[in-house]
């Protein structure tokens, strides 16, 4: 967290707390050259400097950006990760999110050979190998297929692999943005299969991107013919291109790495392909040198997003504690939350709609009066699997796993108000 | 005329009849048909058992030269991986220790894979620009350079899908998750037994990010 905005809360908060009349928001907007105070000529019973000229008409922004007050909930990426930005990865600001669907700018990015720029026209879907048909379809024949629209959750398997070996990041978006939650709409696989023709043998598709790093990856045809899905459009709109305009694959659950963007080409064959992505990368290590293979579900997880590092208790009293859940196993049945670290629990609020597959909202009111608290939170799904603790996962797989650490987070809440992600043992 | 139209209508014909054959086949009617000529040029998988592999051949000897031209800025001169770029070489025995090194010889299970990767991917930002034949010397010269061939074998398409890798018996399958304790749907709510104490911080660690000063 920006250190001059933390210096920026406490002297805020101080005030606050002290009971001064004048500041009755804050606002933490750094970039533009808007005032981060507030004027009290605005406040009753003055009239506000707005209310007394027009605003801009119906022709100034014919694609809407959020307000300019709102310029500090954006992608974030980590420089030190990664050798270049074109195969990196950036965080959703969930800790400014509310409800479960994620805006399309906000949603993390991570490329492997950087952003494809594709004219739509010039799209081309390839089906081949151990089909009857070996074909090829454009965008145009794609949106002629039966229609599906469905809310699915995408996380990266190595969402908070930093955080194995230690509290490392101080950040919920830097721990837990390697998520994001829209609608797609798409066609199912299983449909265009009706169109290829399957032969018997068909056992592994191979899912491959058109873009630099020409992205591969082996999907068992269980899963394909099961929910798979080639998605054109996000929260309504198309695609945008860093989510794999014009089209991408859809593997509701499953690790994002399989999400295959910029797709041009699914191979049907009888053996997974070992890509690159597949025996490098995305195998889970293990203390004794061996390493898990074709690890695909994202097991259920929670994270609290406010108070989180990000978001400092402000005032005394009542507080709204949020937060998101989600499982690659279904649906989310239940989320506890704890302050003491996990000594006692309670049962949040969990918000409609609560789908498969998919982020769940929960919230919980609590009482805040300067004391320090252990905030956590532990999701439950569907088939029962419950949240574990990063000491479970330690003891199961070591510390050199990377992917798919799905354990319960601690936010330690300061007696200032101020949040820190801490490590528990 | 006659003869024409004659012609015309065989060749109509002729057009016509694998169309309607596989339009009874298929539900929707869309897409069409890729040639071979279409397909050969974008299906570039290479699998384990070597399916798929082009046609060509390289020594380490000659791939020397190509890694110093086209890989050796980033992965340096010996694999050894400059700045964050990735190390290719070495890592032998250190999976099991604190700090594992996955290189192309120490982790990977597959040689195909080595040629599928660099093939479709590298050198980096000018993907799919090496020939077939750079491509097997590039993967020979790896391979050597992990003490997997000698200098002076020829990998070629025949014989990828055959070269053993030392850590081919590595990975575990199938998925074992979940594989905690508590899937009961259960968990303890009151006086559970956790430990409570703060053993690090992020804060300490320093390594979070920093907002530029507006």
């Amino acid at each position: 967290m920006k250190k001059n905005k933390q210096k920026e809360l406490k002297i805020n908060r101080r005030e606050l707390l002290a009971g001064s009349a004048s500041l009755g928001v804050i606002a933490l907007s750094s970039k533009v050259g808007y005032s981060k105070e507030t004027n009290p000529n605005n406040l009753p019973p003055n009239v506000p400097e707005w209310t007394g000229e027009l605003g801009e008409g119906v022709d100034a922004n014919p694609y809407g950006m959020p307000s300019e007050f709102e310029n500090n909930v954006i992608r974030r990426n980590v420089e030190w990760l990664t050798a270049s930005t074109e195969s990196s990865v950036n965080f959703t600001p969930i800790q400014d999110l509310e409800g479960i669907v994620t805006p399309n700018g906000l949603c993390f990015e991570r490329h492997h050979g950087g952003v494809s720029i594709i004219n739509p026209k010039d799209y081309r879907l390839m089906i081949n190998g151990l089909v009857d048909r070996e074909m090829i379809f454009t965008l145009d024949d794609l949106k002629r297929f039966p229609q599906t629209n469905k809310f699915y959750f995408l996380e990266c398997a190595a969402n908070g692999g930093m955080e194995w070996k230690g509290s490392q990041l101080n950040g919920c978006q830097y721990t837990f943005g390697m998520v994001h939650n829209v609608q797609y709409t798409g066609v199912k696989l299983s449909d265009i299969i009706l169109e290829t023709g399957l032969k018997p043998k068909a056992k592994w598709v191979l899912a491959e991107g058109s873009d630099s790093s020409g992205m591969t990856r082996s999907i068992p045809i269980e899963k394909i013919l099961d929910d798979c899905m080639i998605a054109w459009a996000m929260n309504g709109e198309a695609l945008r291109s860093e989510q794999g305009y014009p089209a991408r694959l859809v593997v509701p659950g499953w690790e994002g790495n399989m999400w295959v963007k910029w797709l041009r080409r699914l191979e049907f064959g009888d053996m997974p392909y070992m890509t690159r992505e597949e025996t490098s990368k995305y195998t889970d290590l293990l203390p004794d040198g061996k390493a898990r293979m074709f690890t695909w579900v994202m097991d259920a997880k929670s994270v609290v997003t406010s108070p989180s590092p990000e978001k400092s208790i402000l005032y005394k009293g009542i507080q709204q504690l949020r937060g998101l859940a989600w499982s690659g196993r279904g649906k989310i049945k239940r989320v506890d939350v704890s302050l003491d670290g996990g000594k006692n629990w309670q049962t949040a609020k969990l918000h409609d709609p609560v789908m498969s597959k998919s982020l769940a909202r929960f919230t919980l009111p609590f009482e805040w009066n300067g004391q320090e608290l252990l905030v956590q939170s532990r999701a439950i799904d569907e088939t029962n699997y419950v949240q574990p603790t990063i000491h479970e996962l330690q003891k199961l797989r070591g510390v050199n796993s990377i992917y798919h650490n799905n354990s319960i987070a601690t936010w330690k809440v300061n007696k200032d108000g101020t949040v820190d992600n801490v490590r528990l043992g | 005329m006659f003869a024409l139209v004659k012609k015309s209508l065989i060749f109509l014909v002729l057009l016509a009849i694998p169309n309607f054959i596989i339009a009874e086949e298929r539900k929707f009617n869309l897409g069409k048909i890729a040639t071979k000529r279409e397909i050969a040029g974008w299906d570039i998988d290479v699998r384990p058992d070597g399916l798929g592999a082009p046609l060509g051949s390289g020594s380490a000897i000659k791939g020397e030269e190509v890694y110093a031209e086209q890989c050796a800025s980033c992965h340096g001169d010996f694999g050894e991986g400059l700045d964050r770029w990735p190390e290719l070489v070495g890592g032998e025995d250190s999976l099991d220790t604190h700090d594992p090194v996955k290189t192309t010889g120490s982790y990977w299970p597959y040689a195909s894979t080595m040629y599928d990767y660099i093939y479709r991917a590298m050198p980096f930002g000018v993907a799919q620009s090496l020939t077939h034949d750079e491509t097997y010397q590039v993967v020979a010269y790896l391979l050597y350079m992990n003490e997997i061939i000698d200098e002076d074998f020829v990998l070629n398409d025949k014989n990828i899908g055959k070269i053993k890798m030392p850590n081919v018996e590595g990975f575990l399958m199938p998925d074992p998750r979940p594989d905690i304790a508590n899937v009961n749907g259960n968990p303890c709510m009151q006086n559970c037994n956790t430990p409570t104490k703060i053993i690090g911080k992020a804060r300490d660690i320093d390594v979070t990010p920093e907002e530029e000063k507006s």
